[in-house]
């Protein structure tokens, strides 16, 4: 089944220079491996289109069961020349929560966070 | 030794909760002791901004509210024994001490007070160069000397040893230029417990914690993605406090009955904020490997971090240099009901065509709508025409003055020769502010000697 990172995951961004970095946490120690798997670098590339324009980089820190991302080339020139609204690259986090992956339907069983998507309006 | 001390984060970045660092004294007590307050005050930006305070006033280039805070804790901090850290001298820690020792002579609290200096290196930047330090831009590898001419501050930041010595020296409080945020952690631990500088793993273990505690409540519930609906009382948001062991363990915790919260979770979002390769965490005291952290959530509020490795510290300091780099501006104009996105996009085309026009040049212009989608950009999926309202943000940045200043000019007249339906042009026509753009490099350690100076007044 597809499910948005938001339900399994939780993430903060910041600025590294023009790079933005995204600390991507499994919610849950059973989903580490998981996003491991499905959230490789060349996943978040395509899912940062028109937003990242430069290369991404991924480290693993399987004890916090998280992924570290930066994002290259990404907020404009960075902090202080940035005229991005976002030029520090704090939502950024949220912005990869909103990436779909395939999860066995198996280890979605339990709910795991009230959290919810709030449809659009129509 | 102490079996243990307690150090609380009272300021993430200058402009952080002005109650934060009072409440952290104010709450202490012999159930929630506090032994220090580390309070972070610099951004890569701010030591330009203080730089050109002082070259306005001589007495000025430190963080202005530090004295406010001091002011209204002196008291209890003397009584309780709590000795502050905090790197808000800036460009002119000698001038903050001053101004910290004149209000305690007006209160009549005799303090003893430390600085540290030697880090800013601006005056000594050319016979810096002529020593064969090249302070390439770490990033680009480009010469300084490209913008050497523009250059507004340099500052090398130090580490905890500084720190350690004018603790060493009975200073109750100190006060330094560009430390590393960490360092200001770390430095108690070391000099509490005895830690030599070269054991890796402590040291490493005393960086984690400051990374945890350098943004303030960032790891106490602030800023938190997971649950944040399940955040209580933010209004009354509690400051985490690192209670440290001589083994390098602590533990993350905040005053009882302060808002937010701590745990596993709240501390793995800050243990990830702002990091690039987690095994290679650099300062100059050590290099830390955050792959190696691990987490124990103990429950109500504490979170034990401990197993952290370290290695050998480089042999060189990091320099963090800003220089002018042009002039940016920017304004808004709010767009409603009906058709609110399309009369936005046209006053974009509007403003781009009579600024071409008037024949301005810039590096940049960029042209957002707020409230759509200035962040997630091509992520959102938002119906254009379902757009009640929207803030179009126009900036531009570049090197001629002059066509930022036409820029500005140009934004209200839009609202009676463009599309219909606008407001919120408040505060009058943007007006052209300095570009102050970041030159990280790389110093031998060897070329710079950090300096400690501790004096008390009475």
């Amino acid at each position: 089944m597809k499910v948005q990172l938001l339900q399994i995951c939780h993430a903060r961004s910041g600025d590294k220079g023009d790079a933005a970095n995204v600390g991507l946490i499994a919610r849950e120690e059973k989903f580490y491996s998981l996003i491991k798997a499905k959230v490789t670098a060349a996943a978040v590339k395509k899912h940062f289109k028109g937003i990242c324009n430069g290369k991404v980089e991924r480290f693993e820190l399987p004890n916090l069961w998280a992924l570290n991302f930066l994002l290259h080339n990404t907020l404009g020139g960075g902090g202080t020349v940035s005229l991005k609204q976002d030029a520090q690259g704090k939502t950024i986090a949220s912005a990869l929560l909103r990436m779909e992956i395939d999860v066995p339907p198996a280890l979605m069983k339990k709910q795991i966070t009230k959290t919810r998507v709030v449809k659009k309006r129509k | 030794m102490k079996d243990k001390i307690r150090i609380a984060s009272g300021q993430g970045f200058w402009g952080d909760l002005p109650s934060a660092p009072i409440d952290q004294v104010r709450l202490a007590n012999a159930k929630s002791p506090i032994d220090y307050m580390m309070m972070d005050y610099l951004a890569e930006v701010t030591m330009s901004i203080m730089q050109k305070q002082k070259l306005r006033d001589p007495k000025a280039g430190y963080a202005k509210d530090l004295v406010e805070v001091i002011e209204s804790i002196l008291p209890d901090i003397v009584e309780k024994k709590i000795r502050v850290i905090t790197n808000g001298g800036g460009v002119n820690p000698e001038a903050c001490r001053d101004a910290i020792f004149a209000l305690a002579k007006r209160r009549g609290i005799p303090i003893r007070v430390g600085i540290v200096l030697g880090d800013n290196i601006l005056d000594t930047l050319d016979s810096v160069l002529a020593h064969g330090h090249e302070l390439k831009n770490m990033e680009t590898g480009e010469q300084l000397t490209s913008v050497r001419s523009r250059v507004l501050s340099a500052n090398v930041y130090f580490g905890a040893m500084p720190i350690v010595e004018a603790l060493r020296q009975g200073a109750q409080i100190v006060i330094t230029g560009r430390t590393t945020d960490t360092g200001l952690t770390l430095a108690p631990m070391i000099y509490e417990f005895g830690w030599s500088e070269h054991d890796w793993d402590k040291l490493a273990s005393g960086t984690v914690a400051g990374h945890i505690l350098e943004c303030g409540a960032q790891s106490s519930g602030g800023n938190f993605s997971a649950d944040w609906k399940s955040v209580k009382d933010f209004a009354n948001i509690g400051f985490p406090i690192a209670e440290a062991y001589p083994n390098g363990e602590f533990v993350i915790t905040k005053h009882p009955k302060t808002g937010g919260m701590v745990t596993r979770q709240t501390v793995a979002e800050q243990l990830l904020y702002e990091i690039g390769d987690p095994k290679e965490y650099i300062t100059p005291d050590c290099i830390a490997d955050f792959t190696s952290i691990q987490l124990e959530d103990l429950g109500k509020d504490r979170v034990r971090v401990f197993g952290i490795k370290g290695r050998p510290a480089t042999d060189s300091y990091k320099v963090s240099m800003s220089y002018n780099d042009g002039y940016s501006a920017q304004g808004t104009l709010t767009y409603t009901w009906p058709d609110a996105m399309e009369k936005a996009k046209l006053s974009d085309k509007i403003l781009r065509s009579r600024l071409k026009k008037a024949g301005c040049t810039f590096d940049e212009m960029r042209t957002e709508f707020l409230g759509v989608d200035s962040c997630h950009g091509p992520l959102t999926e938002v119906d254009y025409g379902q757009v009640q309202e929207v803030v179009v943000k126009f900036a531009v940045r570049g090197q001629d003055k002059n066509s930022i200043i036409e820029f500005g000019k140009n934004i209200a007249p839009l609202i009676l020769t463009g599309p219909p339906s606008v407001t919120g042009f408040a505060g009058g026509r943007p007006k052209p502010s300095d570009v102050v753009a970041y030159w990280p490099a790389l110093l031998k350690k060897t070329a710079v000697i950090p300096r400690v100076i501790v004096e008390e007044v009475k």
